[in-house]
């Protein structure tokens, strides 16, 4: 694992302002994740080493909260609200769109690795539902009838740029 | 009845004029109650805030100057506050407003509120799907912190407090306050037993520790505005001040509507700001404050008493819009994100499609929440693929049952009270699917017909 000068001297930013160096751990984690795609397990070791923990202290926040993952995605992770709110207004309709439109299964990775497509729970934007995370943007009032446009825009903003490196 | 909106806490929200910066701010009279409230003793903010009845908006409505009364000064450890920004209850999106659009409002709430308890340090603990939110307030902390208004001897009154934006990973479970202290604290967010562990005591580091929700900061700051006294004159008796509807679901205008406590009834809201069902149809039930309060079905009835005194009856619609009155229909306002369903709601599928949820959530501490939670998924689920049977009905109302009351924390009560409630409501609706279910099966020898999941459309 080799983390950008970025991340690195973020880490050692944060870690000093919080009265104990293991309240930092979502925080590094997140940072991880941005920097590397994921989280892996030499991370897991390098954060117990920098917060002064075991790396099951580590690895038990890894696997308890649902936004870190230990392997990689996708380039874009599209993450469609499916409680209420937006199942009312149709996110179930608006995930099989996405799904066939981004020819991407549920829960999994397109075969050109372009996409992740998953549901996520509540993400508190109801009044504009049905929402659409892409990555860290939100995109509200994704009805199904729009679903396959969004889905278009998509695909070629993503074909557009080219795979960042650490993929 | 005509209804008003009284924007206090959103008054410049979404107006054209206002950006997220600082200057802007301070040109509507941002940072001004923080200069005044310095002069003051943090003693005398705390029983403004006492004065003002103010309620928390957090859901589950404490009174906030009461909270910070049970801090433990005597022990002599640090203080901390933490802002609970991990806004999560489906229905609910008042506070993403507020972070995104004027997030200079809620520092000055955090700082005010902090010199009012003494505090060493704050947080903001802004849910992690927030990215935005996140980088706008770290944005708005180091222009206010350029100004004095936060960090080291905030405008020469020796008084320092940092805020450190702290961002959460995807937890429901995190809004719940001793959880997100445990969160804080780098760990799973298992939430404590109290007694011993009230964060007023041991809290954060077990340290004494005041968890308040964004709104409600953001109140203290107008509390301590126009004086305590002054502000319990918003709205009714019991519960002061104003309260910020979000309207969700099947409602042809959703969106945010901030109305004085008590002033007008869920019809107003629904219709004359909400535009009603959408055409050809009309409300079945409403959940009326994030989904873990109990829902109501349209047509029912409820005995209460009137603010004269006199006995009286209400229907869903009549109910004021202030949490005594919804106390007194059985269920709570709650956080205020109410969810609207339409006759063509299949409830079933609105429940499982909630039991998902709160199986996703639970923490997996306490056995009645973990496996409760995930059977009550299953059931609801296979009632909804066509597999249902007549004793499923009493199951699912069961297992809530046992749920609730049993638990460390309150996620086991959130997960009960929609089975608890929509069971005894909709059993009519019940019967008849899973009768036609029966029916079905005995053509198709046993095989389950229908596959529709919890889709709802």
């Amino acid at each position: 694992m080799k983390l950008s000068d970025k991340t690195l001297q973020y880490v050692d930013r944060l870690i000093p302002r919080y009265p104990l160096k293991r309240s930092a751990m979502l925080m590094i984690l997140h940072a991880i994740q941005e920097d590397q795609g994921y989280i892996s397990k030499e991370a897991i070791e390098w954060t117990a080493q920098k917060l002064e923990v075991t790396p099951i202290q580590v690895y038990e926040v890894v696997t308890f909260y649902p936004m870190f993952r230990q392997a990689p995605i996708g380039r874009r992770h599209v993450k469609v609200c499916r409680t209420l709110s937006c199942a009312l207004r149709g996110a179930y309709k608006v995930c099989d769109s996405l799904q066939e439109n981004l020819a991407c299964e549920l829960g999994h990775t397109s075969a050109d690795g372009n996409f992740t497509v998953e549901f996520v729970e509540c993400v508190a934007a109801c009044g504009s539902a049905p929402v659409v995370m892409v990555d860290d943007k939100l995109h509200e009032n994704i009805t199904p009838e729009k679903a396959p446009d969004f889905a278009a825009k998509l695909k070629a903003e993503t074909n557009a740029t080219q795979p960042p490196s650490r993929y | 009845m005509a209804i008003v909106e009284r924007r206090i806490i959103y008054r410049n929200i979404d107006q054209p004029w206002y950006t997220t910066d600082i200057a802007c701010y301070q040109r509507y009279g941002g940072y001004e109650v923080l200069r005044k409230s310095f002069q003051r003793k943090p003693e005398e903010l705390v029983q403004e805030v006492k004065d003002s009845g103010l309620k928390g908006r957090g859901g589950a409505g404490f009174p906030t100057g009461m909270k910070w009364s049970f801090l433990d000064y005597k022990s002599g450890k640090p203080i901390y506050l933490i802002c609970n920004a991990d806004e999560s209850e489906p229905g609910t999106y008042k506070d993403r407003q507020i972070i995104y659009k004027d997030p200079h409002q809620l520092i000055e709430g955090v700082v005010l509120s902090a010199y009012a308890i003494k505090a060493k340090l704050a947080f903001i603990y802004i849910r992690g799907e927030m990215f935005g939110g996140a980088r706008i307030l770290e944005q708005a902390i180091e222009e206010a912190r350029a100004q004095h208004f936060v960090g080291d001897n905030i405008l020469g009154s020796g008084y320092s407090v940092d805020i450190i934006v702290h961002r959460g990973a995807g937890c429901y479970i995190c809004g719940e306050e001793t959880g997100l202290i445990e969160s804080l604290e780098g760990k799973r967010a298992y939430p404590r037993i109290k007694p011993p562990y009230f964060p007023a005591v041991l809290g954060l580091y077990n340290c004494p520790t005041i968890v308040n929700n964004v709104e409600t900061l953001c109140q203290v700051k107008h509390i301590l505005d126009m004086g305590g006294k002054e502000f319990a004159k918003i709205g009714v008796p019991g519960d002061s001040g104003t309260h910020i509807w979000g309207i969700s679901g099947h409602v042809v205008r959703p969106g945010y509507y901030e109305i004085e406590s008590g002033k007008g009834t869920v019809r107003d809201l629904i219709y004359e700001f909400g535009g009603g069902p959408p055409p050809g149809r009309s409300f079945k039930a409403i959940i009326p404050g994030g989904v873990s309060m109990k829902i109501l079905r349209v047509g029912e009835k409820f005995k209460v008493k009137l603010p004269d005194g006199s006995p009286g009856e209400w229907g869903v619609l009549d109910i004021p819009l202030d949490s005594g009155s919804f106390a007194q229909c059985g269920t709570s306002l709650g956080t205020s994100g109410m969810i609207m369903m339409d006759d063509t709601t299949d409830m079933v599928e609105a429940l499982a499609n909630l039991n998902a949820f709160y199986a996703h959530e639970s923490c997996g501490q306490c056995t009645p929440c973990r496996e409760g939670s995930l059977w009550l998924k299953k059931i609801t689920t296979r009632v909804c693929n066509g597999g249902g049977r007549m004793e499923d009905i009493d199951l699912v109302k069961n297992i809530a049952d046992q749920i609730a009351g049993r638990t460390i924390c309150a996620h086991g009560e959130a997960a009960a009270w929609p089975c608890q409630s929509n069971v005894p409501k909709f059993r009519d609706e019940w019967e008849e699917k899973i009768r036609a279910q029966m029916q079905a099966r005995e053509h198709a020898d046993g095989q389950p017909a229908a596959r529709k999941g919890i889709r709802l459309v």
